[in-house]
């Protein structure tokens, strides 16, 4: 039944493309990443075999491809993958009142790992057990990511820069 | 790496409430009991609950930075990566050839099947086991072409569906057009009409194989249940017809053909509400 599948991917690509801006921001980087996981959610498509939900399948491919290329230094994807700091503008006073603008560089700014996590459970909706199944990790991984992602994201977004500054050397290669 | 989660925030006697569960509490995963629990203990602890509104205030700033996307219309070049590379045609013929023995089983019991779903269901030995039906002559309905008879058949399988109607969700249209557009390999979009100001809604649409093309269905929702399904084939392009009107047991099937398309409209609806909504379907599909 080739048709049903093929209309569950379909019907997957709007939440992947919004996943995949969420990693690399940049809209045509993101378009590749989710025409490679489409592409190769085919040529895996016996191995999926009907087991829980596409989307979060398919969120599994696009993280292995994701980390692979980062691994690989190809696409250029490393470069917001580093844990150096984020060049932000310090807001004086920080409100609830989040920018846009300061927002996507400041998620941009995340390690990958923490932004994954991120995304998957905060825009995605995933449960914390199934974010572990997506990046093949324990759950307690999963939470400790989270915790590390807000808050490292409420330190950049408020300008309240940690003091102990990682080099600025991408720690994933 | 410390385990960070499992660190408790406070002790208050006999609940501890750890960070894992503000996280959880923030993204909504916490039983309504547990939920309750944290709720109380954020009361007394203003400096927490800071803490949780602003990862609360960050889920939520996320979601209004790339929720738009959503909303974008699907690049042609990804719906196309989602379609199989080499479609085993026959693979899917067989699918609804299975479907038809399934779901379908009233329609060989009245002996009233589309010729080609015939000849596929017989066909694979594989498919058609020893409960199958036996072979059936061919009959059709009282003035239906091969098309419409088609339109029938699909509308009495899928309609009274109710956990897949559809394939793709109305949520999904503008994927669900560029899907079937581009399977269906028109040159316009295959895309369904709005019938909302009729009291239709759209449910979401299909691909089904027709004689030798994709076909597309599309399904609508009536204000009072019904249900009436869209046909849309490239088959007999060109071949221009007029407004026909045929039944097939309690299906009433209203269908013309312009330069582009075959449409087909079923539902069990009267022939006067039908044909009130296909002047509304001709009116803004077909090309003047």
């Amino acid at each position: 039944m080739r048709a049903r599948y093929e209309a569950l991917i379909v019907a997957c690509i709007p939440s992947l493309r919004r996943y995949a801006r969420g990693l690399v921001s940049d809209p045509a980087r993101a378009d590749d990443l989710v025409q490679d996981t489409l592409e190769r959610a085919w040529s895996r498509f016996s191995l999926w075999q009907r087991r829980g939900d596409m989307r979060a399948w398919m969120f599994g491919i696009m993280h292995n491809h994701f980390v692979v290329g980062v691994r690989a230094g190809k696409r250029h994807l490393e470069d917001s993958a580093g844990d150096d700091l984020p060049e932000v503008s310090q807001r004086g006073t920080q409100s609830d009142l989040i920018e846009v603008g300061d927002l996507d560089r400041a998620l941009q700014s995340l390690p990958v790992q923490q932004r994954e996590v991120l995304l998957l459970v905060a825009v995605e909706e995933l449960s914390y057990a199934d974010a572990a199944v997506v990046l093949g990790v324990p759950v307690g991984t999963v939470m400790s990511r989270l915790a590390r992602a807000r808050e490292r994201l409420r330190e950049t977004l408020q300008g309240a820069v940690p003091a102990q500054a990682a080099p600025p050397i991408s720690r994933i290669k | 790496m410390a385990p960070i989660h499992l660190k408790p925030v406070a002790d208050d006697g006999a609940r501890t409430v750890t960070d894992a569960d503000l996280h959880a509490f923030v993204d909504g995963q916490l039983p309504p009991a547990r939920r309750d629990e944290v709720e109380a203990f954020l009361a007394t602890r203003p400096a927490v609950l800071r803490q949780v509104e602003n990862w609360r205030a960050q889920n939520q700033a996320i979601r209004r930075l790339l929720d738009p996307v959503l909303d974008e219309p699907v690049p042609p070049h990804l719906a196309q990566a989602a379609v199989a590379r080499s479609w085993p045609w026959r693979g899917m013929a067989a699918g609804l050839a299975l479907m038809l023995l399934g779901a379908g089983s009233a329609w060989w019991a009245r002996g009233v099947v589309d010729r080609d779903a015939l000849q596929l269901a017989s066909k694979p030995a594989t498919v058609v086991a020893s409960a199958s039906p036996p072979p059936l002559r061919t009959s059709q309905a009282d003035g239906l072409s091969a098309f419409a008879q088609r339109a029938a058949v699909a509308h009495a399988v899928y309609s009274p569906e109710v956990r897949r109607p559809v394939e793709v969700g109305a949520d999904q249209e503008q994927a669900l057009v560029t899907w079937l557009t581009r399977r269906m390999d028109a040159t316009v979009p295959v895309r369904p009409p709005d019938l909302r100001s009729l009291g239709y809604s759209l449910i979401g649409g299909r691909l089904l194989p027709g004689e030798k093309k994709p076909v597309a269905q599309f399904m609508f929702d009536g204000e009072s249940g019904q249900r009436l399904t869209l046909y849309v084939s490239r088959e007999d392009a060109g071949n221009e017809t007029s407004f026909r009107f045929g039944r097939d047991g309690a299906v009433n099937v209203f269908y013309w053909v312009d330069k582009d398309f075959g449409y087909a409209i079923s539902a069990g609806a009267d022939r006067d509400e039908l044909l009130r909504v296909s002047q509304a379907v001709y009116d803004q599909l077909s090309p003047r």
